[in-house]
């Protein structure tokens, strides 16, 4: 196969993970199941899959950073690299459409509804107060915002040091919500189950919250490959793609917070 | 210098064996893999198509209460539910998507555009590795009943492939479950390939080959792999909503905790209408490819062409609600979605017309390719002009849910897509494999299918008119003699089934070199300047376009 070549394209090499992440995929499904449906002892198949993914989210990630370490990341396979991130986030974004269009399916028109008196929030629901705990956790996750901003300017100005701090806070700021989140979760005066209000709250601000966690873990790991010296002011993808989920996971909570929290707390 | 940064080069060879293929990071052998799969799973549903058919044969419920335990009435309905569910997924999911777009596109979209792979070849090889999970899953939710594999189709999946609540939110036992887990993977293995040719399309065409050159196959899959990436999401997003209703209390679907069913209908059908452009876009594509080479001409209207899929996976979105007129929408509601629906036939018909303009002056070639995608134009406009009967909310109102709409989407879908999907293969195999299909053969395969599949499915029209419930597993006496009908096509169709699987088998085996360009002058993409078949990595020197 060698040959002359004159494009810059990265052709990967054979890899195992993909057919690792299936399998594990497969084992998560099936464990998942037939433990919901009280079968024993397949609930370790579940966690034999869950570990297989983990690990090859992993494995892959590392052989995609070794990849772009050994320079097969031209500029034009980050090009694609960049609409490949855009595209997944797009993918994202109608996820949380369903969310809310559940929402509101539920929250506009509840006149009628006889299960919820006719009103939202729903008769007999406790809803929090937007201006306490989900306020506070909105100025942290807008600073936070501000926070990857900052690292990412430092990058490209070749100042390590704020990279660092900048990204620490971040990482910082997102487990202070997600903290912030599971306290108010651990207070909350309705259920996941038996009423709309609760099956479309935390359907809604749970699927947001593990994708903070996502964001985080993402940021986290950009701060360790700041220690140990990857990313230059021309080369740093992998920082600019955790940035750009981390502000997607950003607007998305505004749109929950003023919708769900405010909008919706009838106040 | 322990890892490459120019892969397969520097090894110098092929990978070989398991991990060439369980490894694989390459678009054609992926390609070929997801041919291989989606033939297997076209096998199994045409399988539980005929088994349906049987049964339907005659009035009175006779036959599939041979293959249930009891014997019963009872059970042999609840196994023409699930075949049908299961019927309805395969096809959709395990036949049509996977040859379409990870068989045909994953081939030939890369070369197509003068690229060497696609753009994350690693993430192609986990697009087609979810799929055999996701056909075990479903099968498994055919056969599986309370948390125990259990007698075939006794608790089965039986509330048809859209699987509305609330059915489907009380169907007790793991398969409903594992249906939906089927719909997750599917899914994500649609969502990654998407990603991955829109990407590869923008990204990775050859100097010269702007949007404006490439060729109509090409555009049909990147319309077709936004509307993936738009609207699978939401189908994922229903039936996790489904899963948490069936197995955590919430109440998404349920009146009784303030939740909606007709919420699901919306949602699973702002996914379902732009699937079903999903399932026939990539065949306007390959319609194009073969009407062009086999007239001797360019396409005629290339640009109107290539919008007019941009414009019908655009409207796609905006009128779902048109599988939904007898749910009680308000009247505006359905004022709207039936003034967008019939809009559609403004580009579809461009696209027909534009078609028959190619042909029209050409020097045409009879070729078993274009064979099917003449086929393809007939049976496609038959299919296309009931949508438009039915797109009118009054008139649907008898028809819904009757045989007509069985009739109109298999019009369009049975013998819209397949047909395309046949066209592909004859048009495409001799470079894929290198060896060519007897050309004799080729056309009694398609006159065995074409008489075949008309014979199933237009006397549906007149059982629909007549207003034959669909989904039911018996009927009265008075439909008999269609149904009969509509019988014998499908043991006709079946047979065409194993006379094409011999015939795979003998040009894998005896069938004769195919040359570089077989169709000559006019097949001018470039697929026809490489190899048959192509070698590992094609255009490490990139082509020039003029």
């Amino acid at each position: 196969m060698s040959g002359p070549s004159n494009h810059d394209y990265h052709l990967v090499e054979p890899s195992k993970w993909p057919v690792i992440g299936a399998i594990s995929v497969f084992l998560m499904a099936i464990g998942g199941v037939f433990s919901l449906h009280d079968v024993p002892f397949v609930i370790y198949v579940f966690y034999a899959g869950i570990t297989g993914l983990l690990l090859t989210f992993i494995g892959w990630s590392r052989d995609v950073v070794a990849e772009a370490q050994g320079g097969c990341h031209t500029p034009t396979v980050q090009i694609g690299l960049r609409y490949g991130m855009v595209l997944f986030i797009a993918s994202e974004v109608m996820f949380f459409v369903v969310w809310f269009w559940a929402y509101f399916n539920a929250a506009l028109f509840p006149a009628g509804n006889e299960a919820i008196g006719g009103v939202w929030p729903p008769q007999g629901i406790e809803v929090f107060d937007p201006w306490h705990i989900p306020f506070v956790n909105t100025l942290v996750l807008l600073l936070s915002g501000t926070t990857v901003t900052w690292a990412h300017h430092a990058m490209l100005e070749g100042n390590r040091k704020g990279l660092k701090l900048g990204l620490w806070c971040t990482v910082l700021l997102g487990i202070l919500f997600t903290s912030l989140q599971a306290y108010e979760y651990s207070h909350a005066a309705f259920a996941f189950g038996g009423n709309i209000y609760g099956s479309t709250f935390f359907m809604a601000t749970g699927f947001h919250g593990f994708h903070v966690i996502i964001g985080t873990i993402f940021l986290s790991v950009c701060l360790y490959r700041a220690y140990i010296g990857h990313f230059t002011p021309k080369q740093h993808f992998g920082f600019e793609a955790a940035a750009w989920y981390w502000h997607f996971v950003d607007v998305v909570w505004l749109f929950l917070f003023t919708s769900i929290y405010w909008w919706g707390s009838g106040i | 210098m322990a890892k490459s940064n120019r892969g397969y080069k520097s090894h110098g060879q092929a990978p070989t064996g398991l991990k060439r293929w369980l490894f694989s990071t390459n678009h054609k052998d992926i390609g070929i893999m997801y041919l291989f799969f989606a033939g297997f799973g076209g096998i199994i549903g045409v399988l539980f198509s005929v088994l349906m058919r049987l049964e339907l044969q005659e009035p009175g419920v006779t036959f599939l209460t041979w293959f249930v335990a009891d014997g019963t009435v009872e059970q042999a309905a609840q196994f023409f539910n699930v075949l049908i569910t299961a019927h309805g997924l395969i096809m959709v999911f395990f036949l049509v998507m996977p040859a379409l777009i990870g068989g045909f596109a994953n081939y030939f979209v890369p070369i197509m555009i003068g690229a060497p792979d696609m753009a994350f070849p690693r993430l192609n090889n986990i697009s087609f590795w979810l799929l055999p999970p996701a056909f075990t899953l479903l099968l498994l939710s055919a056969f599986v009943g309370d948390g125990t594999i259990g007698v075939i189709g006794a608790s089965g999946v039986g509330a048809g492939w859209t699987i509305y609540p609330p059915l489907s939110a009380n169907i007790s036992g793991a398969s409903m479950d594992l249906a939906i887990l089927s719909l997750h993977l599917a899914g994500a293995s649609s969502i990654l390939g998407a990603i991955n040719f829109i990407t590869t399309i923008f990204n990775m065409r050859a100097p010269g080959m702007t949007m404006h050159k490439m060729p109509l196959f090409v555009w049909s899959i990147l319309v077709t792999a936004f509307l993936l990436l738009l609207a699978l999401p939401v189908l994922a997003g229903a039936i996790t909503m489904l899963l948490t209703d069936r197995n955590f209390g919430t109440t998404f679907f349920d009146p009784a905790g303030g939740g909606d069913p007709l919420l699901f209908q919306h949602l699973f059908w702002f996914f379902g209408h732009p699937e079903v452009y999903i399932l026939i876009l990539p065949g306007f594509g390959i319609i194009s490819q073969i009407i062009s080479t086999f007239s001797k001409k360019p396409i005629f209207g290339y640009l109107g062409m290539a919008y007019a899929m941009v414009s019908i996976g655009f409207i796609g979105f905006i009128v779902w609600a048109h599988h939904m007129y007898t749910v009680g929408l308000d009247v505006d509601l359905k004022a709207y979605f039936m003034i967008a629906t019939m809009v559609i036939a403004v580009p579809t018909g461009i696209k027909i017309f534009s078609w028959i303009a190619t042909m029209w002056g050409g020097s045409i070639e009879f070729k078993t390719p274009m064979l099917w995608a003449i086929g393809f134009i007939f049976l496609f406009t038959i299919g296309g002009v009931t949508g438009i009967v039915m797109a009118s909310a009054g008139v649907d109102q008898p028809l819904h849910d009757t045989y007509y709409i069985v009739a109109h989407f298999h019009y369009t879908m049975a013998l819209g897509s397949v047909f395309a999907i046949f066209g592909g293969f004859y048009y495409w195999i001799g470079k894929m494999s290198g060896r060519q299909y007897p050309e004799w053969a080729g056309k009694l395969h398609f006159w065995i299918t074409f008489v075949g599949v008309n014979m199933v499915f237009f006397p549906q029209h007149f059982l629909g008119l007549a207003g034959m419930p669909r989904r039911y597993v018996d009927y009265p006496d008075a439909y008999a003699f269609w149904n009969q009908l509509s019988s014998y096509g499908s043991y006709i169709t079946g047979a065409g089934v194993i006379f094409f699987l011999g015939l795979v088998i003998y040009i894998f085996t005896k069938g004769k070199k195919c040359p570089d360009s077989p169709w000559g002058d006019y097949a001018d993409t470039l697929e026809w300047t490489l190899s048959s078949p192509p070698p590992l990595h094609q255009f490490e020197m990139l082509p020039k376009i003029k």
